[in-house]
């Protein structure tokens, strides 16, 4: 294959991963800007979300697009209550201190992988695709699939953002985000708000697991690598930003794609994590983000 | 201030504000010191063991506690100077066939180094993103160590031969794989760091290091320079973490980058929020209890991690101030 179509094969899976990534750091970056919570735990909601998948989708039998519909539906809906009770019993009595929180998500992944390792086993398992088809481009036959996953992962980005800015729930986020204080002075029930960001946050990270495990197998251990993207993500992208986050995924997902289909994935890894890294410390708001108030 | 010390009140806090341990506690931390000693002879060989193992590690956890403890720095990449420590001593002897003394000088250089470099750059930011930023280094450094794996072999590791764990002194030369000499050789490390800390926290350097964890926009305003202040903290801690590493290569033999991964940046702070944070024996109280909570929970259950999360989160919930930080609040306000 000339460079060309090798580009493009690149840039295409680059977007997949963004699009997914884009899911996930949306959760990410949603707790974080609500609550001021780092949820260290959100890799391990969505291995949760991708093994839960692969339970659901093998409970019913028949085309493989009503287990998939069946694990798309219902994964992120219980991960969600986990996150839920985990906020409720956990997180609100700890007064949502930064430290402290940290310590406890970090205890939350350990618990998570563990039970996941017990209960699923260290195997990677497949989830079937709802559909099989193949579109042929001059050079190459791409996964509609795949294109599909990019398709969805925007639709519900636009859904997350009219909740956000037209709804009355968003309007009850945002005023909670901008001033806690203020909100509960005005009858806003900041605990449950704080519940429902976690929850949804978490059942993101599940929906883009859900959309990855055709294509990449559930195993107990997938939640690490896309939990630092996502950190990534929400750092260059600005905290609290959803244009930000969207920007940074699509550059992270497209040049992880390609620096790891020329360059060693170690190495790539390594630079990007560095660059990150630098970024923080040169412009800790982020290249898209204004001053923290 | 002397004139002021006149007044009732002042005495009384310039007497309490004493730049050297008070004689109580050196007695305890001389006890403590000793009934070490004394259990390298009675303890049977298993236990043994794991208390060298402890002794190397809860150095790591005191480096740590120096940062987190005393400096409120919560960094979640300690595990990179405790692998520099590590590597630098363990590459120079595998590779360069160096003694003892100067690849454990090289375990120091290496984790110092990366502590200044580290701290000069990660002090910039605080709070949240400076955890987010050392973790990152701390990744940086992981992924070194498997990019490098003609040399470190990543995570099967490398196994120092036992003809080059050798102590070299002039009067003759001690085998670090023997039992004793390995528990013996730890204690003293533990003991060397113990006693710096010790005298450390109580010295104005340690006092000025709590009041920038407390407030430091008022001792900037005192005139001190907090930032210099922070970064000798973090050398000073990356220095013990790699004391601990380098001793951990030599002692035991093995070095991986299993040692570098995160769990190793976690396993310090869990050690120190058990043991007390901001307390001298803290992290060994801290250290002991986990190594033996593990071990027991592994008879029954091969879910350790489980342990682990359980209790973290059991203990920032119900414990925040960890064993010696209840006993201090408790009944022993003296101690430090």
């Amino acid at each position: 294959m000339a460079f060309g179509p090798y580009f493009l094969l690149a840039s295409l899976e680059g977007l997949v991963t963004a699009a997914v990534l884009s899911l996930m750091a949306l959760g990410l970056s949603l707790v974080f800007g609500v609550m001021r919570v780092v949820n260290v735990a959100h890799g391990e909601f969505y291995m949760l979300g991708a093994v839960l998948a692969w339970w659901f989708s093998t409970l019913v039998g028949g085309h493989p697009a009503v287990g998939f519909l069946l694990a798309l539906v219902l994964s992120p809906l219980v991960v969600a209550a986990i996150a839920f009770v985990a906020e409720r019993l956990v997180l609100s009595r700890l007064k949502y201190e930064p430290e402290a929180t940290i310590v406890a998500t970090i205890g939350l992944l350990y618990i998570v992988q563990q039970l996941a390792l017990t209960f699923y086993g260290p195997e990677a398992r497949p989830v079937e695709a709802p559909f099989n088809y193949r579109i042929s481009l001059p050079w190459f036959g791409y996964s509609a699939y795949k294109l599909a996953v990019i398709g969805f992962s925007i639709l519900m980005m636009i859904a997350t953002w009219f909740v956000l800015t037209r709804t009355k729930i968003g309007l009850v986020m945002r005023a909670t985000q901008f001033d806690r204080e203020t909100a509960q002075a005005f009858g806003i029930p900041v605990g449950r708000v704080y519940a429902g960001v976690f929850a949804l946050g978490a059942g993101l990270a599940a929906v883009a697991a859900v959309l990855i495990v055709p294509i990449q197998q559930a195993h107990y251990l997938m939640g690490h690598d896309p939990l630092l993207l996502s950190f990534i993500v929400v750092i260059i992208g600005g905290l609290g930003s959803l244009r930000g986050t969207v920007v940074a995924a699509v550059l992270i997902g497209l040049s992880d794609g390609i620096i790891s289909m020329f360059f060693s994935p170690t190495l790539a890894k390594m630079l990007a994590t560095l660059a990150v890294a630098m970024v923080l410390v040169f412009r800790p708001q982020g290249l898209f983000g204004t001053v923290a108030r | 201030m002397p004139g002021r010390a006149e007044g009732g009140v002042t005495r009384a806090m310039a007497n309490r504000i004493k730049l050297t341990p008070s004689a109580k506690s050196l007695a305890l931390h001389a006890g403590v010191v000793l009934l070490l000693l004394a259990l390298n002879f009675l303890l049977p060989e298993y236990h043994r063991g794991v208390f060298a193992r402890v002794l190397v590690l809860a150095v790591f956890a005191m480096g740590y506690n120096l940062a987190f403890g005393y400096t409120g720095l919560l960094s979640l990449g300690h595990a990179m100077f405790f692998a520099a420590g590590l590597y630098g001593a363990g590459l120079t002897v595998y590779h360069l066939e160096w003694s003892v003394w100067p690849a454990f000088a090289a375990g120091l250089a290496a984790g110092t180094g990366l502590a200044l470099v580290v701290g000069f750059l990660a002090l910039r930011t605080t709070g949240v993103a400076f955890m987010i930023v050392t973790l990152m280094f701390a990744q940086v450094f992981y992924l070194t160590t498997l990019y490098f794996t003609t040399y470190t072999r990543g995570e099967e590791g490398l196994v120092l031969p036992q003809s080059s764990r050798v102590l070299a002194f002039p009067g003759g030369a001690l085998n670090l794989s023997d039992p004793s000499t390995r528990y013996l050789v730890a204690l003293t490390l533990f003991t060397l760091v113990l006693t710096v800390i010790l005298f450390l926290v109580r010295a104005p350097f340690g006092r000025s290091l709590v009041a920038i964890r407390e407030n430091d926009e008022r001792m900037r305003m005192l005139g001190y320079n907090v930032f210099a202040n922070k970064l000798a903290s973090v050398v000073l801690s990356g220095l013990f973490c790699a004391a601990s590493g380098a001793a951990y290569a030599v002692l035991f033999g093995y070095v991986g980058s299993g040692f570098a991964a995160i769990q190793y940046s976690i396993l310090p702070l869990l050690w120190v929020l058990v043991g007390g944070a901001a307390t001298t024996l803290g992290p060994l109280i801290g250290t002991l209890f986990m190594f033996y909570v593990i071990d027991t929970a592994s008879s029954y259950t091969t879910a350790h991690l489980l342990v682990v999360g359980l209790v973290l989160i059991g203990v920032i919930l119900f414990f925040p101030k960890g064993i010696a930080g209840t006993v201090r609040g408790r009944w022993l306000p003296w101690l430090p």
